[in-house]
């Protein structure tokens, strides 16, 4: 699809994104909306300004990959993926419910456009490297996107694949971990801290980029970087705010897995429109 | 009588042969690739097989992201340790049917003097509950040839392939195809069934000729095909014979004796007696020790048909 790294562009579907997201999570009275808008400029700057992919082919061999390694942020995936054109729009509207397509979390049988099943944390950095590995294998030159969460890192099946991803010098795969220092139980580094993240990644023979991973030109700076990184895989660390957009969202736990009530859908609405 | 062989050594050769015919086969192994004889295909073709190291989650999760981009990929290490990625295997490949074939070794007791540590008996029962999972315990090098035959031109999700660290006899006939969900009747016998899988199956053969050295005429089943098994063969064995001795080098809990009574408890209640590890963990030992020592016999498959004739006449 073409792709756009307009900013202003790429802020209206940003903010579209988080609107669909609310709404969604709203009416399914259920979802992950603190990592959902935290994450949705990320996945905005991905599938409109940077992956090489066709809505229209959703199965076309050398489309660049996707791994939703957090996968219960799949409102914001949903989102995306609707507003690319993989999905109607109005089918957002059945979001977690009995028979729908979009699934709690994403499940690739189910769902036009999603490129492998997700959910249960630490796993999805493993199966983009087994993506970059068939893309080398097969002497094409897709890409392979990679997004985890911070906590998600405690899981020790993460740092298997990136002892992996740097032996087999997997340049093709580009991780983004969304570093919004909050989990389930509480602030990440209470919980299990995690730094340091850059240092703990360039020992294990990575590439690292810090960003602003709310800043579309940090972002779009950090992919072309990743992609001109060559002989090492690349990870971008992305600083980023939990419930991003919502006021009473940002920075606040509770909202990892919790739906706003009525009130907060009105109120979330408003401060997003 | 062909020599024996490991089904571990015909695993490494069929896949190597099968690597040559199938350009999009892979292999990926976690360091135990001259045990699990992927060494084969490795020295074959080098690009195509990939060492994980000694990281089994990542391997079955890197296997899974190889196929989902059109690659079939074997994945090989010892039973007990790809257990440690069993949430990966349900989640990941099982969950997006993705086809990647588990060929796991040094199942059962008889890994021998390595002791409980790495001796599986609880496989077939994790492996067997997940959904899309095909699991198949082949009985000799023939077989496990024909089942990665099988696996290769009907791909359909994931399976798992059991195999065995000792030589084991040829007990198919010559000719012979495996066929998912179908067993193969090795003896027929209207008396009782004995049902075996794996190693097990020359076992229950010599059980047979003590029993008929008794009078009694066993039917011997293989039953490779574990998940989808043949309810068929089951319910006729139920039908036809006075009950059902079970014999697997596995857990008596959830494998091929729970399939098998599963079945029969539904569709025709009979007698069902299962040989297999009791609830417990192995030990060190030679292979024949172990198995002796955990009835892993024919005397003790001949026993418990005994038993299913003499209750039988009582009733």
């Amino acid at each position: 699809m073409t792709r756009t790294r307009n900013e202003a562009e790429l802020k209206k579907i940003a903010r579209q994104t988080r609107r669909h997201i609310v709404e969604m999570i709203y009416k399914a009275a259920s979802g992950h909306p603190g990592g959902s808008l935290g994450a949705a400029d990320i996945l905005v700057a991905l599938y409109f300004g940077e992956m090489n992919h066709r809505p229209d082919d959703p199965r076309w061999p050398d489309r660049d990959r996707f791994v939703l390694s957090k996968g219960h942020i799949s409102a914001a995936y949903y989102a995306v993926l609707a507003q690319a054109g993989y999905l109607p729009v109005d089918s957002l509207n059945t979001f977690r419910t009995l028979g729908s397509p979009l699934q709690g979390h994403p499940c690739m049988l189910k769902t036009r456009g999603v490129d492998i099943s997700s959910g249960s944390l630490g796993q999805g950095l493993s199966v983009g490297n087994g993506m970059a590995l068939a893309a080398r294998l097969d002497g094409k030159t897709y890409r392979v996107y990679v997004l985890m969460g911070d906590g998600e890192v405690q899981e020790g099946q993460i740092w298997e694949a990136a002892m992996t991803a740097a032996h087999y010098k997997l340049d093709n795969v580009c991780a983004i971990l969304d570093y919004n220092n909050l989990q389930i139980d509480g602030k990440v580094s209470a919980v299990k801290e995690i730094m340091p993240l850059k240092d703990k990644w360039a020992a294990f023979g990575w590439n690292t980029i810090e960003i602003d991973g709310h800043d579309f030109g940090q972002i779009f700076a950090a992919l072309d970087a990743a992609r001109a990184a060559k002989g090492k895989p690349t990870i971008i660390i992305a600083h980023t705010v939990k419930g991003k957009g919502v006021s009473y969202m940002e920075n606040v736990a509770d909202y990892h897995g919790k739906a706003p009530d009525e009130a907060g859908y009105a109120k979330a609405m408003a401060e997003l429109s | 009588m062909a020599d024996k062989v490991a089904t571990r050594v015909a695993y490494g050769d069929a896949l190597a042969a099968l690597g040559e015919k199938y350009p999009n086969i892979v292999a990926l192994d976690a360091d135990l690739s001259k045990s699990t004889m992927t060494v084969t295909f490795a020295k074959k073709f080098p690009a195509r097989f990939f060492q994980m190291g000694i990281a089994e989650s990542d391997m079955v999760d890197t296997a899974a992201g190889l196929a989902a981009c059109g690659k079939l990929p074997f994945v090989s290490t010892f039973a007990i340790f790809a257990s440690r990625g069993w949430e990966q295997i349900r989640n990941v490949v099982s969950r997006a049917k993705l086809p990647v074939i588990f060929a796991l070794t040094h199942a059962g007791v008889s890994v021998g003097e390595d002791g409980a540590s790495a001796q599986a008996n609880e496989d077939i029962a994790i492996f067997r509950v997940v959904p899309h999972m095909r699991v198949i315990v082949p009985a000799d090098a023939a077989e496990t040839q024909s089942c990665l035959e099988y696996l290769v031109t009907h791909v359909d999700g994931p399976a798992f392939v059991r195999l065995g660290r000792e030589k084991v006899p040829a007990v198919c006939p010559p000719g012979y195809r495996f066929e998912l969900g179908k067993a193969l009747t090795l003896q027929d016998g209207a008396d009782v069934t004995l049902i075996a899988c794996g190693a097990m199956v020359s076992v229950a053969l010599d059980a047979a000729k003590l029993l008929a050295a008794k009078g009694i005429r066993a039917r011997v089943l293989n039953m490779a095909s574990i998940k989808p098994i043949d309810r068929d063969a089951i319910h006729a064995a139920a039908t036809q014979t006075a009950g059902i001795v079970t014999a697997e080098e596995h857990s008596i809990i959830g494998g091929l004796g729970g399939a098998v009574a599963e079945v029969v408890s539904e569709n025709s209640p009979c007698p069902v007696l299962r040989v297999g590890m009791p609830d417990t963990f192995g030990e060190s030992g030679k292979p024949a020790e172990l198995l002796k020592k955990y009835g892993h016999t024919a005397e003790k498959i001949a026993e418990c048909a005994e038993k299913i004739m003499a209750s039988r006449r009582q009733a």
